[in-house]
């Protein structure tokens, strides 16, 4: 027994876990390159953090004390009891703002983990501010800080707590860069061996949380993918700060796989938008841009064409080939479950039926891809930009529900428009379009859409659930 | 552990993490997030292992915070990201193993 206990405390041991562990979620995420394999693939990670984390406890020294195992127990069980329900109840519409908040309370450990660190080297006098973790643990103060209150925002955003619209201050841009001084600042004036703790408080954590909330405010609904992803790439980082300050080579490997991750989907989802990264951050565009700029005016596009169910039962039915362009209103009408309806109708009725998915379409990346997964859509239907475009001169009719700014001809034809060179789906290429919209209302990005006064486009105005399942009885009963 | 060290373990590590994610098709890319999401939870290990050296109500207390934060965000995202990757599926005809969870409800 007793030699049992020394050899799983061995300091060997544990390192050797913890390389077990970062092993399985380099694993575990490979995995994820198809979807067959995912499943698995994200249980193996699941295992490694199991390790991880029994690993952690076997270490000497970390369960002592009275009260240090209840403590512990104690977090863990409050993590469970919030952490499970909130996963399996979950609407599939609402998993942006749900990883928004999960990412958030990541960013949150990391802040109060470094918190904690900066004053067990304060409470020594600063003696034991051992060098090489000063810097990572003030890094991991300020970005977590950033994530925890940005994520908070971004969740407030996409719940509608707070508009979606962008929030714009004046001279935000300057205070932004004066609240990122701060952080600096401060952190290079304790770093350089001024202990004072309320000088961590307030100029790392505080002007942190303050930067966090000041950046992501004035960004738009349409850009939360790519705020989404930085965030966690944000996080990722400050976790592997954390590894490198604790000296846990796990948090390392970890940490710097998720930011890795965060980095390549914020890449990818700002070139779909064709912005750059600091050009979102630096604030969204729209809410305020009412006018399309440049091009012909709205008033000089010509009328709208509107169109009923019946009719577009009709069109549908006797195409050969239907390619369906979901985007967030979709998501909002939660019609996901019709769309499947209609897909199988048409289907039954030998029309070919794809799907065609912009990068940024929705709220986070990916998003289309899960709620049509949900609705039980074949993933082999669905088809990635680059992939359908080619597809649209041969497809009939193209279904758009619920998306605009992802199909604006604009931003291949009108140089003056905002979202111009944007890459799009080219659904006018198609023989014809039904555009499914609430209203005419413009999209988040608040450019009018050429789209929808082209001769070749018909609008069916309503509720995204009710037009499509309209639709789909007409189609069943033809 | 040396600093140098550390540092060669976070560069291969993030190399790793490029070539590993770069291969992540668009369609996953939300399990994709909430998967790393979960794995960055790990900070949970930092509340652990901090909390026999804390002193005081406060430092206590932050620290129960951390944790229960971190399992939040490690069972949260595993099992979300479990639930979503149930969902997908192949052409119906094809039987497929249906996850206990897949129902999405």
């Amino acid at each position: 027994m007793i030699v049992a206990t020394i050899f799983l405390q061995n300091a060997n041991f544990i390192d050797a876990c913890y390389i077990v562990a970062f092993s399985l979620f380099i694993y575990g995420m490979s995995g994820l390159t198809g979807p067959r394999t995912a499943v698995r693939g994200n249980k193996i990670a699941a295992i490694g953090m199991a390790i991880a984390i029994i690993a952690t406890l076997l270490t000497p020294h970390v369960l002592s004390g009275s009260s240090t195992p209840w403590l512990m127990a104690l977090g863990l069980a409050i993590g469970i009891a919030v952490g499970v329900p909130a996963a399996r109840n979950v609407h599939m519409t609402a998993m942006p703002q749900m990883v928004a908040l999960f990412n958030g309370v990541g960013g949150g450990a990391v802040a109060i983990i470094a918190w904690i660190e900066y004053r067990h080297h304060f409470a020594t006098g600063g003696s034991l501010w051992v060098e090489k973790s000063q810097i990572p643990t003030l890094f991991a103060a300020i970005v977590g800080s950033v994530s925890f209150w940005g994520s908070n925002i971004a969740f407030g955003k996409l719940q509608e707590i707070l508009p979606g619209r962008p929030i714009k201050l004046p001279g935000q841009v300057i205070v932004n860069g004066v609240l990122f001084l701060i952080c600096v600042v401060s952190a290079v004036v304790l770093a350089a061996g001024t202990h004072s703790q309320a000088l961590f408080i307030l100029g790392i954590l505080l002007a942190a949380a303050v930067l966090g909330n000041m950046v992501v405010l004035p960004i738009g609904g349409a850009d939360m993918p790519v705020v989404i992803s930085l965030l966690n790439a944000f996080t990722g980082l400050s976790a592997a700060a954390t590894g490198v300050a604790l000296n846990n080579t796990a948090l390392i490997v970890a940490g710097m796989i998720v930011g890795a991750s965060g980095t390549i989907l914020t890449n990818l989802m700002a070139k779909a938008m064709n912005r750059s990264v600091p050009a979102i951050v630096a604030g969204g565009f729209g809410g305020t841009i009412a006018a399309p700029a440049g091009g012909p005016g709205a008033e000089d596009r010509g009328p709208v064409r509107s169109t009923s169910a019946q009719d577009v039962a009709v069109q549908l039915s006797y195409a050969r080939q239907v390619v369906i362009a979901p985007g967030y209103g979709m998501a909002v009408a939660q019609a996901q479950h019709a769309v499947r309806e209609l897909e199988k109708a048409l289907e039954k009725k030998g029309v070919t039926v794809k799907f065609a998915i912009h990068p940024v379409a929705g709220r986070m990346p990916g998003h289309m891809n899960v709620l049509l997964a949900e609705a039980d859509v074949p993933y082999d239907l669905l088809r990635e930009m680059d992939e359908i475009n080619p597809e649209f001169p041969r497809t009939d009719v193209t279904l758009v529900i619920g998306a605009n700014d992802v199909t604006n001809p604009a931003a291949k034809n009108e140089p003056g428009s905002p979202i111009y060179g944007m890459p799009i789906l080219e659904v006018n290429a198609s023989g014809s379009v039904i555009v499914l919209k609430r209203s005419m209302a413009s999209g988040f990005a608040g450019i009018d859409n050429p789209l929808f006064y082209d001769p070749k486009t018909a609008m069916l105005f309503g509720d995204a659930k009710q037009s499509v399942s309209d639709i789909t009885s007409e189609v069943q009963s033809l | 552990m040396s600093v140098i060290t550390e540092i060669a373990i976070l560069v291969l590590a993030a190399f790793v993490g490029f070539e590993v994610i770069s291969k992540v098709p668009n369609t996953l890319h939300t399990p994709l997030m909430s998967g790393t999401n979960a794995i960055h939870g790990i900070v949970l290990l930092g509340g652990l292992l901090l909390m026999h050296e804390a002193h005081g109500v406060l430092e206590h207390a932050l620290l129960v915070i951390a944790i229960a934060f971190g399992t939040i965000n490690i069972v949260g995202g595993f099992l979300v990201t479990d639930r979503m990757l149930g969902m997908f599926k192949r052409k119906p005809d094809l039987p497929h193993g249906t996850d206990e969870e897949g129902d999405g409800k």
